[in-house]
């Protein structure tokens, strides 16, 4: 596995009137070539901001880089031009947005939306470009291409919209594609058809994704591997199965045990109390220990460190700390663990304990 | 991924269960503002808007009080002391103000030459009339103007609008019909023939304003309430059985007055704009009375003899006309959501 | 069996009716929700549940058929005593934690807004003691009373907003997608506090939502809504172990499960209206297909679910 992106110890911090709010506080990750990285967390994890931060989208008089690195091709993109940004945005990183009615701009067929980027960053001639055009919209799965590329975004239904925004991002055979919450704004029908495309496409072009959701059903989907932020770090980082079946932080934990599994009768729904970190006056130590239940006296005045658990699993929690006593993890939890081989919970098929 | 598995020793007790009432958690540490607090915290950060609200502040205690500042009465004619230039005791020594004049192209002193004692700050006009009385009750008119012009074409403006996009459907519709006739006509042509009914003055200069003026308001206001009429909190109001009546004056008018309030901002230096128009073209207010249009007009005849009797009025209504733009855009960006975050 | 609370037949709600650009949001459509249960209302956006919602609530005027809430007819013209009545009685809970909370006013007057209005408290320190009291019932505290919406997070503004429905006393609620705007963290916290509130106060339930597996959790028995028509309706279990309708089997074909080894299986059904194929003559209809089961069909497709069934 190539990396083709490293985020090495990214700080980034938004001036705003109230001070200075700390959204990404230390993050660090790899995303490898032909994988897709899911990052997951609530709204005001950091997540979104994590990947404009790559992209260099957030507003330069508020936000400002305070530490780290985000290098892809060996350049660091915190540090180069404006103008060099230019040429990677769109080229070679490009961005799906949540909402494809405003993504697209009602004035403009969608052809040459799609042309648009092709023309900008590609030595094509136009008739070269159409082909092109129309090739992607095939792609996309939009029937009836040669025809439909001169119509307009209005005439075409939300689902269809948000296949050309991804065909405006592949224009150029980008080598990474970010998707912010591309089907948060779909009916679940809908939804399914565009991971499907998703994963489709990644596998005709290998192409890498960072998909930002806050669905965990849509992470188990299309992820290979998976990062849980919270608070503006990450704390959790891991393959898909890793994450879903030997989770280790206690965040992880609560947010797996509040989703209502289909074949389990009217229990009480775990529900993880209180509300998320201010990040204008962050908590000292681990941001997520005054909801969780398994805080020890260390989380409140120290941020673990990543405590390794394979070679691709890692999490920040003490409780992984040798010297830390061990838990029980929620009951819906050790139902999953059950199933991970590597897990201390694990029962074959026999039904032995390993 | 680096592992910072840094061994160090750390002692039992950093691993010790604590309990944390998860109430914590919701607790809220900044102290609480309401929207007029974080907009004011906003407003005095703007430098512009600050200094402006404070010229204006003068201009206007300078209406207020200027004209009984020196003695002199505004509508005192003394043709003796005609055209006389600026003079202010204190300064005069600088070379400024001191009373000098131009006569025949030769540079003399005025006051002396006319055997004038006092002293007139700004001068004075053809009539022999105290230019800085003048100057302020002028000021005074044209800022009356302008007040009442603005709150009458928002107290319509907003009525109009409000009830509009309110009740909506055929009631809209009607209303927006008269609307869009009303702008069909040119303003100057329905503002001539006011002023040809009535009585040139004060009055018929502010009907002349608001008949067309409280349109662009009102079409604003209507816009906004359309916009929050079908808001969920106006729902949930309507769901608990609220009346109409409350819903517009606790939900939809706490709401809008931040946009009612930078329209009006922005109505009041048009007003005195349009006075001055009026005035100078002459079909504003007729002499003896003034208001800083008038006065432009006079100083406009004889500007290359007396350029201060243009000077004064000029700059005051200029300081207005900015003061009222800057301290518009100051409560807009802080009054304004969308220009947040 | 409990009685029914509330009845709804043949409701219909078209937008701009008989000109060129009629909208059937909603196209005919009946069901009754009993006394002290949860009905989960669940379609894609356009389908029509949140305005059937809105219509039941009287937000809108219904362009036909009833609306019964215990017997009486919501929609008919009524005194001011009997609307004001039933004000109470009914109450909603919305979508948009942002939009459906003033933010002009304080908490304290957002939850009074409703006692105001009834009369219900005597004198400000009553009305403030109440207020402080159905914040800690949604598990807010009395600092909170004093503050601005804009403080809050999403999920305690939901809660504010359904204290502010709870300050009136309501029998039913109409929840209109309470939890789809809020983190998943904060989803459980607001179903939990509404499945709390059920059993103390004795609340029906209309929920409304696309997410189909909190309706299931939440749900007693569920309707499925496709462009205007209720396609299928049944018990909340029976519903998921056995859907009926092509277009419920679709729907539930593409719900992504936390669950990865699950994920890699799934096999999507679409939907597609014209596979019915439904003759010219054919008679589609609401038929129970199984005891408390019905779904849309014809004469024939009825035949052969029967037949599957045995």
């Amino acid at each position: 596995m190539t990396k083709i992106l490293e985020v090495k110890d990214l700080e980034l911090s938004f001036h705003t009137f109230a001070g200075e709010v700390k959204a990404i506080r230390g993050v660090n990750f790899d995303l490898h070539k032909g994988e897709t990285l899911a990052i997951v967390g609530e709204s005001g994890s950091g997540k979104s901001v994590t990947t404009k931060s790559i992209m260099r989208l957030l507003p330069e008089s508020s936000a400002e880089y305070k530490n780290g690195e985000i290098l892809f091709e060996g350049k660091d993109l915190t540090k180069i031009p404006e103008k060099n940004m230019q040429k990677i945005r769109g080229k070679d990183i490009s961005m799906i947005f949540q909402d494809p009615m405003t993504s697209l701009n009602p004035t403009m067929t969608i052809g040459r939306q799609i042309m648009e980027p092709i023309l900008k960053h590609q030595k094509l001639n136009k008739s070269e470009a159409r082909k092109k055009t129309i090739e992607l919209l095939n792609l996309v799965g939009i029937p009836n291409a040669e025809n439909r590329y001169k119509m307009y975004p209005h005439q075409f239904s939300g689902g269809q919209r948000q296949r050309i925004v991804i065909a405006i991002a592949l224009a150029c055979n980008p080598k990474i594609l970010i998707a912010d919450e591309p089907t948060t704004a779909l009916d679940v029908t809908i939804q399914a058809q565009i991971l499907e495309l998703m994963k489709d496409i990644q596998k005709k072009t290998d192409t890498s994704i960072i998909f930002i959701t806050h669905d965990l059903g849509v992470v188990a989907n299309v992820a290979d591997r998976v990062a849980v932020m919270y608070g503006g770090r990450i704390v959790e980082i891991g393959t898909v199965d890793e994450i879903f079946y030997n989770p280790q932080h206690p965040y992880t934990w609560g947010l797996l045990s509040s989703m209502p599994s289909m074949d389990l009768e009217d229990q009480k729904l775990y529900a993880i109390p209180g509300t998320p970190p201010d990040l204008l006056n962050p908590p000292k130590g681990d941001a997520f220990a005054l909801r969780s239940e398994y805080a020890m006296r260390i989380d409140m005045e120290r941020r673990a460190p990543f405590f390794k658990v394979s070679e691709t699993h890692y999490a920040a929690t003490w409780l992984l700390h040798p010297q830390a006593p061990q838990v029980e993890p929620p009951a819906l939890v050790i139902e999953r663990m059950k199933t991970f081989k590597g897990s201390r919970y694990y029962v074959d098929q026999t039904g032995g304990t390993v | 991924m680096r592992n910072e598995n840094e061994q160090e020793k750390l002692t039992p007790e950093d691993f010790e269960r604590v309990t944390i009432d998860a109430h914590h958690s919701e607790r809220i540490e900044k102290p609480s503002l309401s929207f007029w607090q974080d907009a004011w915290l906003g407003l005095r950060k703007n430098k512009a808007a600050i200094v402006s609200m404070v010229v204006l502040l003068l201009v206007i205690l300078m209406a207020l009080i200027g004209p009984h500042l020196n003695g002199h009465a505004g509508d005192t004619q003394n043709l003796r002391h005609a055209n006389l230039p600026p003079k202010i005791p204190g300064i005069e020594a600088t070379g400024f103000f001191d009373g000098d004049g131009k006569l025949a192209g030769k540079k003399v002193d005025l006051y002396e030459m006319k055997k004038v004692d006092e002293y007139y700050w700004f001068g004075t006009d053809g009539l022999g009339r105290d230019l800085f009385t003048r100057l302020w009750e002028g000021t005074r008119v044209s800022l009356f103007i302008a007040f009442v012009a603005a709150a009458i074409d928002m107290v319509i403006g907003v009525a109009y609008g409000g009830i509009s996009g309110y009740f909506g459907g055929r009631t809209d519709d009607i209303m927006q019909r008269i609307v869009e006739i009303l702008i069909g006509i040119p303003t100057l042509i329905v503002v001539i023939l006011m002023i040809m009914i009535m009585d040139p003055g004060i009055t018929a200069i502010i009907v002349a304003i608001t008949i067309t003026g409280w349109i662009g308001m009102s079409r604003i206001v209507r816009a906004q309430t359309l916009k929050y009429k079908s808001q969920e909190f106006v729902l949930a109001s309507r769901t608990l059985g609220a009346k109409d009546g409350k819903i517009i004056t606790k939900h939809l008018l706490p709401n809008m007055l931040g946009i009612i309030i930078i329209n009006t901002m922005f109505t009041i230096p048009n007003a005195i704009f349009f006075e001055a128009f009026l005035s100078f073209i002459g079909i504003g207010l007729q002499p003896p009375a003034a208001s800083l249009g008038t006065l432009i007009n006079d100083g406009y005849k004889v500007m290359e003899n007396q350029p201060y009797v243009l000077l004064f009025p000029a700059i005051v209504i200029s300081v207005l006309m900015i003061a009222f733009n800057l301290i518009g855009d100051g409560l807009r960006d802080a009054l304004d959501p969308k220009m947040k975050d | 069996m409990s009685e029914n609370l509330i009845e709804v037949r043949n409701l219909k709600q078209y937008f701009n009716a008989g000109k060129s650009t009629e909208v059937r949001a909603i196209d005919d459509i009946s069901f009754a929700i009993k006394r002290g249960e949860t009905f989960g209302l669940v379609g894609e956006s356009g389908c029509g549940k949140s305005t059937t919602g809105r219509t039941m609530i009287r937000l809108y005027d219904a362009t036909a058929g009833q609306v019964l809430y215990n017997g009486v007819d919501v929609h008919a013209p009524k005194s001011k005593k009997e609307n004001h009545a039933l004000n109470r009685k009914m109450q909603m809970i919305f979508q948009d934690p942002y939009a459906s909370l003033n933010p002009r006013m304080k908490v304290l007057d957002i939850i009074a807004e409703g006692l105001d209005i009834h009369g219900l408290v005597k004198g400000k320190t009553e009305r403030k003691q109440r207020v402080i009291d159905l914040l800690e019932t949604v598990g807010l505290n009395r600092e909170h009373a004093e503050r601005y919406p804009h403080e809050f997070s999403g999920g305690q503004r939901q809660r504010i907003g359904i204290a502010r429905a709870l300050a009136v006393d309501p029998e039913f609620i109409i929840a209109d997608e309470p939890i789809s705007a809020l983190d998943v963290s904060i989803q459980a916290q607001v179903v939990n506090l509404l499945k709390e509130l059920q059993e103390e106060k004795g609340l029906t339930y209309l929920f409304i939502a696309h997410d189909l597996s909190m309706v299931k959790y939440i749900s007693d028995r569920i309707g499925v809504m496709y462009f205007g028509k209720l396609v299928e309706m049944a018990p909340a279990d029976e519903l998921y172990r056995n859907p009926m309708h092509a277009y419920t089997k679709s729907l539930l074909s593409a719900i992504p499960l936390p669950d990865p080894i699950y994920e890699r299986s799934r096999v999507r059904h679409p939907y597609n209206p014209k596979d019915h194929q439904y003759g010219s003559d054919e008679k589609v209809e609401f038929r129970e297909v199984a005891p408390e089961h019905f779904v849309l069909c014809s004469e024939k497709e009825f035949a052969e679910m029967q037949a599957a069934r045995v």
